[in-house]
């Protein structure tokens, strides 16, 4: 009885993080256009309801509507598993992330994390080097050459930044002493939050994040003055639909990640002073994380249509000369700072 | 020679570290962004907001009806021969016994087309017209996906009657004296 009720609620946060990630991540396309719009002094879509706010919805539609074309010459089973690999991986990262703290009813405890493994951080990011192998697989499989060299993009910067996002990790892990997100980010809710103790590995991480999420700056593998479309020059209706959707859900999840490791996740300064109940806490939790996150999509958008896109050896330049020294020497300072803390006890 | 203070002389001279680090330019353009976030569109939401028109701005036409509904124009043709697009043809017919409340003069256009992809709007038409029968108005000719409906017949261009087109913002000093003239009193609007 109690494994079923264990399945059932798993099951059931399952599909709702599930849905959540690709509610947001239908809006955020919305909100994508309407903020480039605000920016350039436009209005952005308003004529789907009202606001345009069944925009989403429509363009859904349109996708779904769109005829499909697989290319004669195109390898049609990998054509087919690109944009699969895609949005599955990108759907995949929302489980390890604490979306509050556990709910307490009569006497049981039921986590908002679908599941608590104690390597959290080395599977999201495991989970996200399978991304490339979507990007990849697609671009290759168009037979294309503007397809092949978006997707060569891609996937070189993704492994370049990898690197310099997985040493900024480890000062951070230096600090929390553990890599589960659950516990790191209940550490925080009466210690400092990450970014305090690591402003510099913060900062490398959202610059790799954004590499990472191939979003611009960095969006060298979807150029469209060089490459056409990039990766997906070839692909149509809602196969093109799941590569697009699956960059905002990513994006979603990036935001999820950073405001877990650096921002204090679900917690909120001097809340838990108030003397709140444990369910009502839980509640505002999820409510403070996901204004973290909403925060961080704005962020990423925001950077999308101020700065323009790096040439590709300006994007390795930066990635293997400037962030991964950078990285290093953050592990030495915190080390260093570490060090000194247990040797002069402050 | 200077046309405007615009001009910036630019140098190759190494990048300051400021420079270098490229985070205070990004946080100045973020703020620059962020500015213009705030501010108000300047679109026009078209066709659920129109934008107010010059007073001369030249549109679509309309065909005037007199002030008890009748037909003013009486096919003459000045307008198309004036036309410099040749955009305008006609048909003229007698008015029939009992159409008097429909066409105010003897003679009618029984056929009146004008083709918006010829016109070219300068509304010499307008000025051709003794009667005062066909006016340029602020309305912007739609588009459409067929080439053959663009050809404006009667339907579209005469107007509805009760509720008379506004052309007064085409009542220039130039129409007015036209209207003045003694020859042209009989054709006085309202």
């Amino acid at each position: 009885m109690v494994t079923l009720t264990f399945i059932l609620y798993k099951f059931l946060l399952v599909l709702v993080v599930f849905l959540i990630a690709l509610g947001i991540a239908a809006y955020a396309t919305y909100g994508e256009r309407k903020i480039a719009a605000f920016t350039q002094d436009r209005m952005g879509p308003s004529k789907a309801g009202p606001y345009g706010l069944l925009q989403p919805i429509a363009d859904g539609v349109k996708m779904f509507m769109k005829e499909e074309i697989i290319p004669d010459v195109s390898n049609k089973t990998l054509f087919i598993i690109g944009p699969c690999i895609a949005m599955l991986t990108a759907c995949m990262t929302g489980v390890v992330i604490p979306w509050g703290r556990p709910l307490v009813i009569n006497g049981t405890e039921y986590p908002l994390q679908i599941t608590d493994i104690n390597i959290g951080i080395l599977y999201v990011f495991g989970v996200v080097s399978i991304g490339v192998y979507g990007i990849m697989i697609g671009g290759w499989a168009s037979n294309n050459k503007f397809s092949l060299l978006g997707a060569i993009r891609a996937s070189a910067q993704m492994v370049s930044y990898e690197v310099a996002m997985g040493l900024s990790i480890i000062a951070l892990i230096m600090t929390t002493g553990t890599i589960s997100l659950s516990e790191i980010a209940a550490q925080q809710e009466h210690g400092l939050w990450g970014v305090v103790k690591q402003p510099l590995g913060f900062l490398i991480f959202l610059i790799c994040a954004f590499a990472e999420c191939n979003r611009a700056p960095f969006d060298l593998a979807e150029c469209e003055t060089e490459l056409i479309g990039g990766y997906h020059t070839e692909y149509s209706s809602m196969k093109l639909g799941f590569y697009l959707f699956s960059e905002y859900v990513n994006m979603f999840i990036s935001s999820a990640v950073i405001s877990t490791l650096y921002f204090g996740g679900y917690n909120m300064p001097f809340v838990s002073d108030l003397g709140l109940s444990n369910n009502t806490l839980a509640l505002l939790g999820v409510g403070f994380l996901f204004l973290k996150i909403f925060f961080f999509i704005f962020f990423f958008m925001w950077i999308r249509w101020t700065i323009p896109r790096f040439r590709y050896d300006q994007l390795m330049n930066l990635g293997w000369k400037t962030l991964i020294p950078l990285s290093i020497l953050n592990i030495f300072l915190t080390g260093g700072v570490m060090m000194a803390r247990d040797y002069f006890h402050f | 020679m200077q046309l405007t203070n615009r001009s910036k002389v630019v140098s190759n001279k190494e990048m300051s570290l400021k420079e270098r680090l490229y985070l205070p330019a990004i946080v100045n353009g973020m703020g620059i962004t962020l500015r213009h976030i705030f501010k108000k569109p300047v679109t026009i939401d078209y066709p659920d907001v129109k934008k107010e028109m010059s007073s001369v701005y030249r549109g679509q036409h309309v065909l005037k009806r007199d002030e008890h509904g009748a037909e003013r124009c009486t096919a003459c043709g000045l307008c198309a021969v004036a036309c410099p697009a040749e955009a305008i043809t006609m048909i003229s017919a007698e008015r029939k016994k009992g159409e008097e409340k429909l066409y105010r003069e003897e003679k009618y256009a029984a056929v009146y087309e004008i083709n918006m992809l010829r016109c070219i709007f300068c509304g010499l038409c307008e000025e051709a017209c003794p009667k005062e029968a066909i006016f340029l108005t602020d309305k912007i000719v739609p588009s459409t996906f067929e080439r053959d409906e663009f050809i404006y017949g009667k339907s579209v261009l005469t107007e509805p009657y009760p509720g008379a087109v506004d052309v007064s913002k085409r009542q220039t000093a130039a129409v007015k004296e036209f209207k003045q003239h003694p020859e042209a009193q009989h054709n006085k609007l309202r």
